[in-house]
């Protein structure tokens, strides 16, 4: 701040890489509000796949540590799975319809596509439970061996996430229905669509890891 | 317990390895830091024959000097730590003079096992060993983690339930050191210290065979009884029953240690360990 | 009905939680009652609790951070002090008690004093620094923070109701398991962490996106300020390593309560899976803590240097290379736990690997000063400091990186006095040099310099004099983690570290001193400059305390140094202010009280899990839902700003710096 420093000229380019006046187009600004939101999101979901990548990383350390228990080949139902499978794709395709209905703004067919989204996620939570329930009345549940809490852990948080979706999903219906297909909203219905498309994801690992190559060792 | 005063070759190559290292740094690091404190002092404003280069943010010569300095010390390092890693593997073997001797060490809580299976005995937080002769340890945990560490003797290695891990050392003078439990383990870990005493190759029998003469007994039902957590102040000595017991242990044959017991008459609520001094 | 919660919780037998609980009780009711009588509530509910504002959320952080400062020190006093009594002798403290001590020592320090104080700064800087209005998702900023201070808020309750862990910082299974730690404290650990680890998540996401996606017009990646590099870096890596964290714990959780065999030492556990997997975090969580403060120091030693920071890209690509290789280091935690010689060499020398880019940046800062006008106010004095206290603290690092010698030294004092000399030299020093520096933007006037100075020589010697003590203790073979013990050479050590603990305490007293006396005499140290340090980023270009936009007009930005580009452009130029700004109606988004309220459901629900109250977690859950339900039903979530208020806010605060400016003698 003193006289002394007056003669110096700054050099905001050390290496004389743009002119002064190209360099402000170079960024144009914060970036839109949709995008930031989204961004956002896509940063939380790569979080949660760290999360599961760790779920998925103690089922594989602890995948023969059956404590002369039951191992994966002599537990999985592969019917049940191929039918929770075709739940939860089937429940992402009306998911995108919901999208499609929300761009488009037809109240009327986001509600029945998010109404079919629920359900069919519904279906796949239920086929979980049943077999989970059925799982531990063999007395092949969690607390049977490393195995089997590995692999409850990973399967359950995928469900623990699926039904978090859901209570989200029945949110956004409500929310649509109030106040429409505003900015926010819509905002939030991205994220919606992000996550449940992401679970889907994790779930094709889900499956195939597990249960696919479990049942064939 | 200093470890630059090693009594066994493990040790001293350690500690050897750990002095070369610093020395190699610290060629780097005392010029850094009297350069450090010499720009600051040369350099502070009141100073009036100090140059001022506002301009002065970059020299790619300056960056090479930078960039190569730790690369390179590091290159030496990453030598030095994989040769010693290879030749100081706790599981490489030690050459030694005499017969080696095998131990079977235990960690409880809160005190070591030592168990001789070629001499039939045990012994309860003391290792007496012949100087020169290679030993051959084999570790294992009866409850939680704990690691084995004698600093003049050897490298430090864990102890862990279910599985085995091994440690092999010599001791080249007599005398008696001192070894700890450098993994906390619960309320009377600081009491796992345990002697270590190095004896002559022609007393070590003899030791043997006054060690066998006591009336503890060393079998599954005893071990169970040194399982419970607790802190004892005599070092016992065991005539070893079983010789498969560290095996079983090893092999959850015989099961790990219960914890310790809920204590108080609100039994549900606010538990604490017994205070075991 | 409450679970395993009754009377027999509160350690009527133990006189010192006794009277610290009471202590702290009656602080809380005094501070409760001043700010009562005074009619502070509404103000404070209004603009601090309710607050959405990065800078209000910032200073709370680091507020935070302080207090628990003090708790953790005082937890690292208590030991200290046992340790330098208890030759030959049991002490004063049990061993249940040190147990519990030493674990929330670590465990304090590191998640509720570490972490909110770099990202508290974080919060505060990184927008004005980008020169826009605020971060990318302010009321998840809020919850993030509340979610913070629950956590902190869970493990001082374990004080008084029920007991701490007694597994140290990190909870190593099967001592961390039902059957060797039958008691509520490892589950008040955990619950603390899964909560607050949330509101780490929601900053790490905040933060990078902020830094990706919110920068005004011109600041492309290579003209942003290298604090903000810093802080990309440290938050990509909070957003990679905090979900390993919540996983590891919840796997932790399950075995607890719910019988599972993730650890245990039965029905095939893995206990092996937990230690690689908590580092698998724990490594990155440390440089989450170092970062940010190199980029402190980057900021400091540039403005203090009156010079540009020296080899600015190659400080961006050392910061990254950090940032990645911080991922596949974990190992060397554990080199004793029998891996073999190829894993334990592969991992020592990518230890070793990380040392190199932190070579450079202590060179870079190195060259800064080269040819510059050093000033040594405070910042600077902690800067200078760091570079020391860093440079030996690497090198027992990079040491403890060849295994051989790490095999005489794992887990000895020795480990600890390395840690303690890069967490306290790096994070500490860095703390308080941006807490020193950055405190005028906050609050409009200095800190006493005086009194700041007496603090950093306190600490920095008593730093020296405490640790150095054990290292030689270490080299002694002392372990860590004594509660008591016989050996005569250690003694002497720990008397010495007992004095230098003293030393330590006396300079974190001037900390409070200082800050004291300076709110006293907030009038003679009024800073209405709004950039008393001669500054080069853009935070200085706006008033201090900002308004609440931070910038009337955000700027337009040609280069690196964006600040100081525009002082010398406008000093060349002779700019005045009589040209007419344009000003715009601002939106900003609106206060929300749903950060505190979700927090105080999560307190319940964190209290309830640990009792084993399981309809006080449902209901807490519910009530954790219905906030969210609410916040999503708001109709109104941005307030407008006339442009008129925006011009009459803004042409008052560059009145006042113009006039502050003329009097010191330069050009606007």
């Amino acid at each position: 701040m003193t006289d002394a420093t007056l003669p110096y000229v700054a050099h905001g380019d050390p290496h004389h890489v743009r002119g002064m006046q190209e360099s402000v187009i170079a960024h144009e600004g914060p970036a839109p509000k949709r995008i930031v939101t989204g961004f956002g999101f896509w940063i939380f979901l790569l979080s949660d796949i760290v999360m599961f990548s760790c779920f998925f990383a103690s089922y594989s350390v602890l995948l023969g540590q059956t404590a002369g228990g039951p191992s994966g080949a002599q537990l999985f139902d592969l019917r049940s799975v191929a039918a929770e499978t075709a739940f939860l794709l089937l429940s992402s395709f009306a998911c995108g319809m919901a999208s499609i209905a929300a761009d488009v703004r037809s109240v009327r067919w986001y509600q029945i596509a998010m109404a079919v989204t629920g359900l069919l996620g519904l279906g796949f939570l239920l086929l979980e439970v049943r077999e989970f329930t059925d799982l531990v009345s063999r007395g092949a549940g969690p607390t049977r061996s490393a195995f089997l809490s590995a692999f409850f852990t990973l399967v359950g948080c995928h469900g623990v996430h699926v039904t978090a979706g859901l209570l989200w999903l029945l949110t956004m219906m409500a929310q649509v229905y109030t106040k429409g297909f505003r900015a926010d909203i819509m905002r939030r219905m991205l994220c919606f669509a992000l996550f449940w498309h992401a679970l889907d994801i994790i779930w094709v690992a889900i499956f195939s890891i597990v249960y696919l190559i479990g049942s064939a060792t | 317990m200093n470890l630059f005063d090693p009594q066994g070759p493990v040790a001293a190559a350690d500690s050897t390895i750990l002095i070369d290292s610093v020395a190699i740094m610290l060629a780097i690091v005392i010029p850094t830091i009297i350069a450090i404190l010499a720009f600051a002092y040369y350099f502070r404003s009141s100073n009036p024959r100090a140059f001022y280069s506002p301009d002065f943010a970059y020299s790619g010569r300056i960056e090479l000097v930078v960039w190569a300095i730790p690369t390179l010390t590091i290159i030496l390092l990453g030598g030095v730590a994989w040769i010693g890693s290879h030749q100081l593997d706790p599981r490489a073997p030690v050459e030694g003079t005499g017969s080696p001797v095998r131990i079977q060490a235990v960690s409880l809580d809160w005190k070591w096992l030592f168990i001789y299976p070629d001499q039939g005995i045990a012994t309860l937080n003391s290792m007496t060993i012949p100087v020169g002769a290679p030993i051959h340890l084999e570790l294992t945990s009866g409850s939680v983690m704990s690691a084995f560490f004698i600093p003049q003797l050897a490298s430090m290695i864990y102890t862990m339930n279910g599985m085995v891990t091994r440690l092999n050392m010599r001791a080249d003078q007599e005398g008696t050191f001192k070894g700890v439990a450098s993994q906390f383990s619960g309320d009377g870990f600081p009491d796992m210290m345990f002697d270590v005493h190095v004896i002559s190759p022609l007393d070590f029998p003899n030791w043997v065979a006054k060690a066998a003469k006591t009336d503890r007994v060393l079998n599954a039902d005893s071990f169970r009884q040194l399982s419970r957590p607790s802190v004892e102040t005599v070092n016992a000595t065991f005539r070893l029953e079983d010789p498969r017991l560290f095996e079983d242990l090893a092999t959850h044959k015989i099961p790990p240690a219960p914890g310790p017991e809920v204590t108080t008459d609100a039994a549900e609520s606010y538990i604490g360990a017994p205070n075991v001094r | 009905m409450l679970g395993k919660l009754n009377w027999s919780a509160i350690p009527i037998d133990q006189p010192i939680p006794l009277f610290a609980a009471g202590l702290v009780l009656v602080i809380i009711l005094a501070v409760l009652a001043w700010a009562g009588i005074k009619g502070y509530y509404p103000y404070i509910w209004r603009e601090w609790i309710t607050s959405v504002d990065h800078k209000r959320i910032g200073v709370m952080y680091v507020l935070l951070a302080m207090v628990m400062l003090l708790r953790g020190g005082t937890d690292a006093i208590m030991m200290r002090a046992q340790q330098a009594i208890a030759y030959h002798s049991g002490g004063y403290l049990p061993p249940q008690h040190y147990d519990q001590i030493f674990s929330a020592h670590g465990t304090i320090m590191i998640f509720f004093m570490g972490m909110p104080f770099v990202i508290g700064l974080m919060n505060l800087i990184v927008p004005l620094q980008l020169g826009v209005r605020d971060v990318a998702f302010p009321t998840l900023n809020s919850v993030g923070f509340w979610l913070t201070a629950t956590g902190a808020l869970l493990i001082n309750i374990s004080l008084v109701v029920g007991e701490f862990a007694r597994t140290g910082w990190l909870p190593y299974p099967p001592l961390s398991e039902l059957r060797y730690s039958p008691g509520v404290g490892v589950d008040y650990y955990l619950w603390s962490l899964e909560i607050s680890g949330i509101g780490t998540l929601v900053a790490g996401i905040n933060l990078v996106t902020t830094v990706l996606k919110l920068r005004t017009r011109g600041m492309t990646y290579l003209r942003m300020p290298m604090f903000c590099w810093t802080t990309l870096a440290s938050n990509l890596l909070i957003i990679a390593a905090f979900p390993i964290l919540t996983a590891t714990l919840t796997m932790l959780v399950l075995d607890r309560y719910a019988g599972f065999h993730f650890f245990t030492n039965e029905a095939g556990g893995n206990l092996m899976m937990f230690v690689n997997l908590i580092w698998a975090w724990g490594h990155p969580e440390v440089y989450i803590l170092v970062l940010p403060a190199f980029g402190i120091f980057s900021e400091v030693v540039a403005t203090f240097s009156s010079k540009p920071l020296f080899g600015y890209r190659s400080m961006v690509m050392a910061t990254m290379a950090i940032c990645i290789i911080s991922f596949c280091v974990w190992l060397h935690h554990f080199f004793t736990m029998g891996a073999g010689p190829d894993v334990n060499a592969v991992f020592g020398i990518a230890s070793m690997i990380i040392a190199v880019p932190t070579g450079v940046k202590i060179y870079n800062w190195l060259f800064t000063m080269y040819g510059g006008r050093l000033r040594f106010e405070t910042p600077m004095l902690w800067s200078v400091g760091f570079m020391v206290t860093f440079t030996i603290g690497g090198l027992t690092g990079v040491l403890l990186a060849v295994p051989p010698a790490d095999f005489v030294l794992h887990n000895s004092l020795f480990l600890v006095a390395h840690f303690h000399n890069v967490i306290i030299g790096g994070v500490l020093f860095g703390a308080f040099a941006g807490y020193t520096y950055w405190f005028p933007k906050a609050f409009g006037f200095r800190l006493h310099e005086g009194l700041g100075k007496t603090a950093f020589w306190f600490t920095f010697t008593g730093f020296w004099v405490t640790f150095v003590p054990l290292y030689a203790a270490g080299l002694l073979g002392m372990t860590r983690r004594l509660q008591h013990y016989d050996v005569a050479e250690w003694r002497p050590w720990m008397i010495a570290a007992g004095i230098g603990t003293i030393l330590l305490t006396i300079g974190i007293v001037f900390q409070i001193l200082q800050l004291a006396v300076s709110i006293r005499h907030r009038e003679e140290l009024r800073d209405a400059t709004g950039d008393p340090w001669d500054g080069r980023s853009l935070e200085w270009a706006t008033s201090s305390p900002p308004p609440v936009f931070n910038f009337a007009i955000t700027p337009d930005v040609h280069g690196e140094d964006a600040y100081w580009l525009i002082k010398s452009h406008a000093k060349q130029q002779q700019i005045t202010d009589h040209e007419e700004r344009e000003y715009k109606d601002i939106e900003m988004p609106r206060n929300s009280p749903t950060g505190f309220v979700c927090a105080f459901f999560a307190t319940v629900m964190g209290f309830a899990l640990i009792w084993h109250i399981w309809w006080m977690v449902v209901l807490g859950g519910i009530g954790a839902f219905a906030t969210f339900i609410a916040f999503a039903w708001r109709d109104h979530d941005e307030y407008l700003i006339p442009a008129a208020e925006v011009a009459r806010v803004d042409r008052a605060n560059l009145a006042e710096r113009r006039a502050a400016m003329s009097l010191v003698g330069s050009a606007p």
